[in-house]
């Protein structure tokens, strides 16, 4: 038994004969936030989507709260919904208005009332500056605007913890930002764990408890960010790092 | 008697215009109510054959899946494969020679309509579903939804909307297509053409006239589907809405 939010041991992945995960460790501490960062095609998203098996495991073992979530009476829609997940595409709801995305889940799955869900949905529209927008369309807003939604959405649910896949890689250079602030406040002062795949070196290194160096599907590294930034004990962790900032 | 084409034209629209009218109308509402049946089974079909095969430690579950699909997909292929002349003959005089089951000409009609156009149906919902981007459910199933309820809030109102222009199609086809209704004695529009042209052995001007008909509803029909799809894409804006006290961020 351990405390551990989740702990993940032995994981691994594998689409038919093409292994993208291999022997992944690591333990993730309630209220931490961690970030992920590596090239692409590394296996990072692949990771995320194992964690809340939007991907199957094809091997090793994912704790959550001590509970095997590939076990065999997992109640694995009940998992999901304490577990968000923000995606790089946003994809929100395109049939749905910007509130009524953020009320769905609330209704169906943690079957609150449409009064108290829309209430709900409106505090955390109005906490990443969406409460004007919310009968909007999707294709009526910005891709910074639905990422906010997005992560509104997630925030409805109440979920213990938020898995961040690339939230800004998809938005043009000046949208980031408005996406970054509302993610810095939620690092600084929601208490929610965090688990963020990015590129932005700036998000990791001063906003996450520990970052996660990725290379060809395994963990190279594993720190804190002064540890990674600064004094990183992995040589190709050094030469990642010094690509990314030298684009910067 | 009129001696030239317009004059028998006027001569036989003033003879049968009550029996044409009645029998435009026969194939308009067959067409319409068939293929909303057709829309049904279709949308039915396509559902559940779009549903995730149940894991193999259940065998009854599975195999009970496995069996239906089959089934259903059999459905499509015997009805898209075979003429619609064909299956109206073969579900009207087999219901009545083995089943001793006389349908009513209408509810003959709906079946043979609406079974043969559901499979047109369900390839095109099918292909309706398909179309809505995999993203969509990834975002539904991380809420923690269900297959169902992502097929019901998420999944089927987009595929819906997207195949919308195909079903206002299978409307404009039936209306056509219903004239082989004929076979089994159904009043539709060439039916009655038939019966007016064989008094006066006006073939070529009674079916001026019905192909004038059939022109003008299919016509008529097309820019009425296009209307409704517009109106349905919805407004293009949105109204903000401002909370006085404690503005948003913008
Ligand atoms: N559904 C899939 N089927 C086959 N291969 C996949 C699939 N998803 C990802 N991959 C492969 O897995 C590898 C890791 O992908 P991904 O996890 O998306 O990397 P990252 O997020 O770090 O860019 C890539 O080589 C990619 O081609
Ligand atoms: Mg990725």
């Amino acid at each position: 038994m351990s405390d551990a939010l989740f702990r993940i041991e032995h994981l691994e992945k594998s689409f038919g004969t093409h292994e993208v995960l291999t022997d992944i460790n690591f333990t993730v501490q309630s209220g931490q936030v961690i970030s992920i960062i590596g090239v692409s095609g590394t296996g990072k998203s692949t990771l995320l989507r194992c964690i809340n098996r939007l991907e199957e495991p094809t091997g090793g073992k994912i704790y959550f709260h001590d509970e095997d979530i590939c076990g065999p009476h997992f109640d694995l829609n009940k998992y999901r919904a304490k577990v968000g997940m923000v995606f790089q595409q946003f994809n929100l709801f395109s049939n749905m208005t910007v509130l009524d995305n953020c009320v769905v889940g609330q209704t169906r799955v943690l079957k609150r009332s449409k009064s108290q869900a829309e209430e709900i949905a409106r505090k955390y529209l109005k906490k990443v500056g969406m409460a004007e927008y919310q009968s909007a369309k999707p294709d009526q807003i910005s891709g910074g605007m639905k990422q906010r939604v997005a992560i509104a959405r997630t925030l409805s649910m109440d979920p213990e913890v938020i898995l961040f896949d690339e939230p800004t890689s998809a938005l043009d250079p000046e949208l980031i930002g408005e996406v970054l602030d509302v993610m810095r406040d939620l690092a600084v002062n929601s208490g929610l764990t965090m688990l963020v795949v990015t590129h932005e070196m700036s998000f990791a290194r001063e906003l996450s408890d520990r970052v996660v160096f990725m290379e060809n599907g395994s963990i190279v590294e594993d720190d804190s960010p002064s540890v990674i930034f600064e004094n990183p004990k992995m040589p190709r962790t050094r030469e990642f790092l010094n690509r990314m900032l030298a684009k910067h | 008697m009129p001696t030239s084409f317009w004059g028998w034209i006027v001569y036989l629209w003033k003879a049968y215009w009550p029996l044409l009218l009645k029998g435009a109308w026969t194939s308009l509402y067959i067409s319409f109510l068939g293929t909303a049946i057709a829309f049904v089974i279709g949308l039915i079909v396509a559902v559940l054959r779009s549903t995730p095969d149940p894991s193999r430690q259940q065998p009854v579950r599975y195999w009970m899946v496995r069996a239906l699909k089959f089934l259903l997909s059999a459905y499509v292929e015997v009805f898209r494969g075979t003429p619609l002349m064909v299956q109206a003959m073969v579900i009207y005089y087999g219901l009545m020679q083995y089943a001793h089951i006389r349908l009513p000409l209408f509810v003959a009609s709906m079946v043979i309509v609406g079974l043969n156009t559901g499979a047109y149906m369900a390839e095109i919902m099918r292909s309706g579903i398909r179309s809505v981007d995999a993203g969509q459910r990834e975002a539904a199933a991380s809420l923690g939804m269900t297959h169902w309820q992502t097929m019901l809030c998420v999944v089927l109102p987009q595929a819906i909307r997207n195949v919308l222009p195909s079903v206002g199609n299978e409307v404009v086809v039936n209306v056509k297509d219903t004239s082989v209704l004929n076979v089994i004695a159904v009043s539709e529009l060439y039916f009655v053409g038939k019966s007016a042209s064989g008094t006066y052995l006006k073939f070529f001007e009674v079916y001026s006239i019905i192909a004038a008909m059939y022109l003008i509803i299919t016509f008529g029909l097309s820019k009425l589907l296009e209307w409704v799809e517009k109106k349905m894409i919805g407004p293009e804006n949105y109204e903000l809405i401002r909370n006085e006290e404690e503005p948003g961020r913008e």
